[in-house]
């Protein structure tokens, strides 16, 4: 039973990281229509910087502006020197760039960094609280859920509640109508490319201290935890790249706890099959999105 | 600007799609607070024009100006310079709200005054009570009013309308009407796309008839209703219908 509790506080916690970086992909999938396979490499590419900013600094809470800001610019790099310039006709040309993206980013970071991993400390404790005697959750962990609600929040809002966000959700619906409408839609494919990868940075940031450390493949895993819950979630849907993101989490979570962490991955594909036989589409899928 | 520099003027106007000639040389002015019908048969090329006019098309020749200046290169241009549309096949985001919907073509405004438009514009139009409903859920008549607020909620001075009566039973049409009417009264032009004669008939100032891209007659209602030309593009309408 208190080992129950544990792994779903845990799970919680790691499944927000993946729901936040699973989010980072619907944002893109939604503004440019491309599921970008380089965006654990942009991702840590910008976690490097922040690495380097905390290094300089000595301060954790520098390196995350910085990682947030480091994302952005990679993402705006991306899309305006590179994404812009691919035929968008059909979504291959794109995902195939992304994909010679990931050998060229990664190859870099090797390059300059060589391959081992740099540890990172985590601002607060790893070692869980505990409850009358059952422990349950890390400071960092309990930091960790705080920060991906804030985000997912801050989303919400901006997506829901703004102006900008209105614009970025018509011209991610409907381009072609909603330049008609006098909105600057190749500005909301940069802005979308931009804060995606900004959280996705976020999102590759947070887990690195409870890793082994950073490397050129420190997002490797997550991308692909990510990805599951984007195509679980249906790609175009932001609650189920949160609720799929925390379902991810926690299964990884309880079977690493009780089967052995070589099981996790195996249950990851188990779930993501089941979901495509029954649901292919995905869970949340609705058949809206591009209207005109 | 002086009264005598049309709204819209086109001219020459040629547009190609890989061979097919959509558009040969076609010409017609709109003047401020004018009301133009633009009819014919079915591929007549009508959205075609509207689609030069947007910058959605480009033409293989010809020119078009709106207020005296070269129409804007790109479609994001026309909302500052006083052009809304309408598209036939009404082109609303179904999953936004009608609120929502209204928005869009204000989003860009940095005083705030966007969301007093839009509420004031459904209010004019009847789909106050509808602002949260997603445009999803709506009748088809009442998506067609949402199409039309959303043209109207900036105010445009160059109003182009791609069948607004199509669909729409004769209340609706009637409606229709009216707001069409008020607005020319209040300066706005208008161009219309419109298969329904009676309609037609009774907003427009003036009549264009194209067929097969080409301007076939011109002039007000009556004289283009005793146009033979006219009856002879229509009876192919009515052959092929
Ligand atoms: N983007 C395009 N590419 C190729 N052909 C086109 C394109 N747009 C229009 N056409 C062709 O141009 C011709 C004129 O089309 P248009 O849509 O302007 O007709 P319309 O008068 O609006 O007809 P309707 O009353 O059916 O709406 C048609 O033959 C149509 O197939
Ligand atoms: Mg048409």
């Amino acid at each position: 039973m208190d080992r129950i509790a544990f792994l779903l506080a845990t799970g919680l916690a790691r499944g927000l990281v993946i729901a936040l970086f699973a989010l980072s992909l619907v944002i893109i999938w939604r503004a440019a229509r491309i599921v970008n396979f380089a965006q654990a490499a942009m991702a840590v590419v910008a976690v490097f910087v922040a690495f380097a900013v905390t290094a300089l600094t000595d301060s954790f809470w520098l390196g995350l502006v910085a990682a947030l800001v480091a994302g952005a610019v990679v993402g705006y790099a991306v899309e305006r020197w590179l994404i812009r310039l691919v035929p968008a006709r059909t979504p291959l040309p794109g995902m195939i760039v992304a994909i010679g993206l990931v050998m060229v980013l990664q190859a870099g970071i090797g390059i300059a960094f060589g391959p081992q991993h740099r540890p990172m400390a985590a601002p607060f404790s790893e070692q869980p609280f505990t409850v009358g005697g059952v422990p349950v959750l890390s400071p960092y962990d309990l930091f960790v859920l705080l920060v991906a609600l804030g985000v997912v929040g801050g989303l919400a809002l901006l997506f829901n509640g703004t102006t900008l966000g209105l614009q970025m959700r018509a011209s991610a619906m409907a381009p072609e109508v909603s330049r008609l409408l006098g909105v600057r839609v190749p500005r909301m494919v940069t802005l979308g490319w931009m804060l995606s990868a900004a959280v996705a940075s976020l999102a590759v940031l947070l887990l690195v201290p409870t890793e082994l450390g950073l490397n050129a493949h420190s997002g490797d895993v997550l991308f692909v935890h990510a990805f599951t819950v984007a195509v679980l979630g249906g790609l175009d849907s932001p609650v189920g790249a949160l609720v799929g993101g925390i379902v991810v989490g926690v299964l990884i979570s309880l079977v690493t706890g009780f089967l052995g962490a070589g099981l996790a991955p195996i249950a990851v594909l188990a779930l993501l099959t089941l979901v495509l036989l029954v649901r292919p589409g995905g869970i949340f899928a609705v058949k809206e999105a591009r209207t005109a | 600007m002086s009264s005598s520099t049309p709204r819209l003027e086109v001219d020459g106007l040629t547009v190609t799609f890989s061979g097919l000639t959509a558009l040969d040389d076609v010409g017609f002015t709109v003047g401020d607070g004018e009301t133009v019908a633009l009819i014919g048969p079915n591929g007549a090329g009508k959205t075609t024009v509207f689609n030069a006019v947007c910058s959605l098309v480009r033409p293989a020749s010809g020119s078009i100006r709106i207020g005296g200046r070269r129409a804007p290169a790109t479609p994001t241009g026309l909302l500052e310079r006083g052009v809304a549309r309408t598209l036939q096949g009404l082109g609303l985001f179904e999953s936004l709200s009608v609120l929502e919907n209204v928005l869009v073509p204000l989003s860009g405004r940095r005083d705030g005054s966007g969301r007093d438009a839009a509420l004031e514009t459904l209010q004019r139009l009847d789909l106050a009570a509808d602002a949260a409903t997603p445009v999803a859920a709506l009748s088809y008549p009442a998506r067609k009013r949402v199409a039309l607020a959303r043209a109207l909620a900036t105010r445009p001075q160059l109003l182009l309308l791609d069948e607004p009566a199509g669909g729409l039973g004769p209340d609706d049409i009637a409606e229709l009407a009216d707001v069409v009417r008020t607005l020319s009264a209040q300066g706005c032009s208008v161009l219309l796309v419109e298969h329904h004669v009676d309609f037609v008939m009774d907003v427009a100032d003036r009549i264009v008839v194209l067929d097969f891209g080409r301007v076939v007659a011109c002039g007000t209602p009556d004289e283009v209703r005793a146009d033979p030309a006219v009856e002879a593009a229509y009876l192919g309408l009515e052959a092929a219908a």
